[in-house]
């Protein structure tokens, strides 16, 4: 949609999974859109320290926003997965309850499904949960089973949704946190980045934890985002199969517990705490909520081997006391559009958020569909040789030997699917780029062999990169700090 | 008919030293599949002296003993498939491999011979809490991209763990400019070689820090301090004794361990103390013609035991692959138990057929601790048959005793070979 005076019909703050997912809907119209990041890439904030976890919806309290978008958002993640060829596995949720004393509380949750919708909930006795779990712990009386609810790659649906958008003509600009947005007088608003001053006629707030500066730029009413931590434990892949399902612990006496589940790389995962904190960046993990997954765990599931830790990681959900995603316009600053307080099940529920945000935009700014064709629906993944036979490796090799290069071994990520990562649409430029992009690093070495590897490939394949100044998540995150006896030679001079 | 009698999976020391002797005679053919684009493995970075003394009686550098193990084995006609990684090895013995000349292969072999050494524990599993910023490296990984890439990691730098290569490093980054504040070590004994403390630590003044921890690494994009700790005797942080480094680099040197997976997809039966397989007298795992030798065994100290053990793997290999020749019997009667006890960690071999050994077998340990005067004693059941004494023992270096052959067979109803600490 042209429209003089305006570089962009619509703004979009934040490149996590809301925001990225509402910018592939909008790429749905003639609508001009762009997305600013203050990171270096997708998915570098709440979207990519999560549980990785497909809700089925029965959490949410019947009538809220979160329950309708996490069920909605659930019932599109399959479809999406498929056009935009991310990796979803439905192998559902057990919510387990250790007491009978909280029975109640398991019937409660099933009604509480129905009335969401959720289809497929059972409550299932003790001798059923035992057959599905072996791990189970003994004092476990039953579960909520819920076939819907599983495990999705965050970072493979974020850059995907991201990816698709880019193709279909959204721009993306990287390391510019917005400073300042003004509201102009013909309507509209001005956003100051580091990376210049942006007009645009409509604003979408998908900044997470930060969602309520973005908020109290513009707005009358004053929002506040709490960043509620969770720490998270990450097992190698031989406990991968320590459980089958996504096991929560029905909240009781001994508290909220925490989850153990399988991820879609195949290792397990265990957490998360749950603790307010007032620092947007307070991502580091803490002694005390590190043993407290470590003994949480153990009250769904017996011999979780912890032994086999690779790493630990925090996430900040991006919490407001009134625990409910906040979306829709505000009525004091027309056309800026929330998209806030998206904590979980923000992750699950995003393919619906983002129809529902686009939505909202498309009616204020009277945008149109695009005429039928013009939209690219698909888009190809990465291939994963993990998931290939002989044959299929084989005639990839044949196609492009590099396929044969294998840079992480833990992984075996090949050095055609690094490259294939740093020049895509939206591509990687640090390591933890590539990382999430596929899967190299993530293994039981946690990087120490391939990092000098994949640093050559970035600085071989980025003109502005090189060995100096390759990140690991964007500047001020330099592995280099300079050339081997070079503060001798320095000092030699002096 | 195999494509090769012998196949080695690595062509570092080990896979080198294997490949070496199972075609030294020239009957047998032996390829060596390595993964990266040169043979040496870890060697070709550790650009520091000190190896090779037992095996050429002098003292060469890392790259140096790897070029002169490179020509013997080239001049005794072993074949090598460079930049190829193994991605399968099946109980049969065929190795699944690819790489960008070739693509995927599929290559069986009349032996198999595991040689991929060891890799470092990562800061993941020891739980660090605190922020992921860059900064953070193992040693080795710091090693190659210093003496590699001649880039340096950082400046001002913290180590966590007293490993020899972390000992190596806190000496490397100095020479190249860096100040390293101390090394921190959670046991009260070091893990590294006590010529290493010394040469590495105490020449140049880096404190070595013992019972104490890195308990927390601050920075969000870049290390900008770590927080070391005194520890109990449990190992946990003593409150009130952390202490704030500001630094730029944390350097982790907290243990190497075994690089297993190939063996574990073959099925191989691995030793839960040295994460290694279980073998035989003849360095064989529990799958018959597989064999194993070097750091993926268990982590050796020097590279020159690396190649004593590695050479005994190579004739053993090259023995399989003549019986499988002349289709005899594999005689796979299990061997005598090696049983490691009071302050003996492990052993390797862990069985002994005394029909099949040679006539001297070398068994090599590590202890669990640091013991002061005591005897290394090796009874043939009840009689002890061998003891030596030992003035010191450490963790951070490997212990060997020779077995006769003949002491073995002179006592059939032997059922356990016990190896022990007493007092002296």
């Amino acid at each position: 949609m042209q429209d003089s005076g305006f570089q962009y019909d619509v703004v979009i703050i934040g490149a996590g999974v809301s925001g990225c997912a509402t910018a592939r809907e909008l790429a749905k119209t003639n609508g001009s859109v762009c997305v600013l990041e203050r990171e270096d890439d997708v998915c570098c904030g709440t979207s990519k320290a999560n549980s990785a976890i497909v809700h089925a919806g029965y959490d949410a309290m019947t009538g809220s926003l979160m329950a309708r978008l996490n069920v909605e958002g659930n019932a599109l993640m399959h479809e999406l997965a498929k056009k935009l060829n991310f990796t979803v596995k439905n192998i559902g949720s057990l919510v387990v309850c250790t007491s009978e004393r909280d029975v109640d509380g398991l019937h409660e949750l099933f009604a509480r499904g129905v009335a969401n919708g959720v289809p497929d909930l059972q409550v299932i006795d003790r001798d059923t949960l035992r057959s599905m779990e072996p791990n189970i712990s003994p004092s476990a009386v039953g579960a909520l089973w819920a076939p819907t609810a599983g495990i999705v790659d965050p970072f493979g649906l974020n850059v995907a949704l991201a990816e698709n958008a880019a193709t279909n003509g959204v721009r993306f600009v990287f390391d510019a946190p917005v400073m300042a947005i003004e509201r102009l007088p013909q309507g509209g608003y001005a956003l100051d980045t580091p990376r210049g001053r942006l007009t645009c006629r409509c604003v979408v707030n998908a900044a997470g934890v930060y969602a309520d500066q973005i908020h109290n730029m513009v707005c009358e009413d004053k929002l506040k985002i709490v960043p509620r931590r969770g720490q998270y434990m990450l097992l190698d892949t031989t406990a991968g199969s320590h459980v089958h399902h996504v096991v929560f612990a029905l909240p009781s006496k001994m508290g909220k517990g925490v989850l153990v589940s399988p991820t879609i790389h195949g290792n397990l995962i265990v957490g998360p705490t749950a603790e307010d904190i007032r620092d947007k960046e307070g991502t580091d993990t803490t002694a005390a909520g590190l043993s407290e997954v470590a003994e949480k765990c153990g009250i769904t599931v017996v011999d979780v081997p912890l032994r086999e830790v690779i790493t630990s990681f925090s996430g900040l959900r991006a919490h407001r006391a009134e625990h409910e995603f906040l979306i829709g316009e505000n009525p004091s600053a027309p056309g800026f559009v929330d998209c806030s307080a998206i904590e979980s099940p923000g992750l699950t529920a995003s393919p619906a958020i983002g129809r529902m945000v686009a939505g909202i935009v498309t009616d204020i700014l009277g945008l149109e569909e695009r005429p039928a064709g013009e939209f690219v629906e698909t888009r190809e993944g990465i291939p994963n040789m993990n998931d290939l036979s002989f044959e299929q490796w084989g005639k990839l090799c044949e196609k492009n030997p590099l396929y044969g290069r294998v840079i992480c071994r833990c992984c075996h990520v090949s050095e055609a699917q690094i490259v294939d990562a740093i020049h895509r649409p939206v591509g990687a430029r640090s390591l933890d780029g590539v990382k999430r992009r596929t899967g190299a690093c993530m293994g039981r070495c946690q990087a120490g062999f391939c990092t000098p590897k994949i640093m050559e490939a970035l600085s071989r394949e980025l003109p502005d990169v090189s060995m100096e100044n390759v990140t690991k998540s964007g500047p001020g995150s330099e592995f280099i700090e300079g050339h081997a006896k070079d503060a001798i030679v320095e000092e030699a001079h002096a | 008919m195999s494509d090769y009698d012998v196949i080695v999976i690595g062509g570092g020391p080990a896979g080198l030293a294997a490949a070496t002797t199972a075609r030294e005679d020239g009957r047998r053919s032996v390829l060596v599949v390595e993964r990266d684009q040169k043979l040496g493995g870890i060697l070709n970075q550790c650009i520091h002296n000190g190896f090779g003394l037992i095996t050429f009686n002098e003292e060469l550098t890392g790259p140096e003993y790897a070029a002169r193990y490179e020509k013997l084995a080239r001049d005794a006609g072993v074949e090598f498939l460079l930049d190829t990684m193994v991605l399968d090895v099946s109980p049969g013995r065929v190795v699944t491999c690819v790489s960008e000349a070739h693509g995927m292969q599929h290559i069986s072999g009349g032996a198999v011979v595991l040689a991929m050494g060891c890799r470092e524990r990562p800061r993941g599993a020891l739980n660090i809490p605190g922020f992921r910023p860059a900064g953070v490296y193992t040693a080795g990984t710091a090693q190659r991209l210093v003496n590699i890439e001649g880039l340096m990691p950082g400046r001002e730098v913290v180590i966590l763990g007293s490993g020899d290569i972390g000992l190596i490093m806190a000496r490397r980054m100095t020479l190249e400019g860096a100040h390293v504040a101390c090394v921190a070590e959670l046991m009260p004994y070091s893990g590294g070689l006590k010529r290493n403390i010394v040469q590495c630590l105490d020449d140049f003044d880096i404190p070595l820090l013992l019972s104490h921890t890195v308990t927390r690494v601050e920075g969000k994009r870049r290390v900008e301090a770590v927080w070391v700790a005194q520890v109990d005797e449990k190992g946990r942080p003593i409150a009130g004794t952390e202490k704030r480094y500001l630094c730029d680099t944390l350097l982790l040197s907290v243990g190497l361990l075994p690089e297993n997976e190939l063996s574990r997809s073959a099925g191989v039966e691995l030793s839960r103390v040295t994460r290694g397989p279980v073998v035989n007298e003849s360095l064989e795992t529990s799958i018959p013609g597989i064999f194993a030798c070097g750091n993926v065994l268990h982590v050796h100290d020097l590279v020159d035991y690396v190649t004593q053990e590695a050479t005994a793997a190579g004739a053993a290999a090259v023995r399989w692959a003549d019986a499988c020749a002349k289709h005899a019997e594999h005689d796979e009667k299990p061997g005598i138990p090696v049983v490691a006890e009071g302050g003996v960690r492990y052993t390797v071999p862990q069985s002994i057929d005394p029909e099949r050994m040679p006539e001297k077998l070398t068994l090599r340990f590590r202890v669990g601790g640091v013991f002061e005067d005591k005897r290394i004693c090796v009874y043939l059941g009840d009689e002890r048959v061998l003891s030596k004494r030992r003035p010191i023992l450490v963790p951070g270096e490997m212990e060997e005793v020779t077995l006769k052959r003949d002491d073995l067979l002179a006592r059939p109803a032997v059922d356990k070979v016990v190896v022990t600490l007493e007092e002296a």
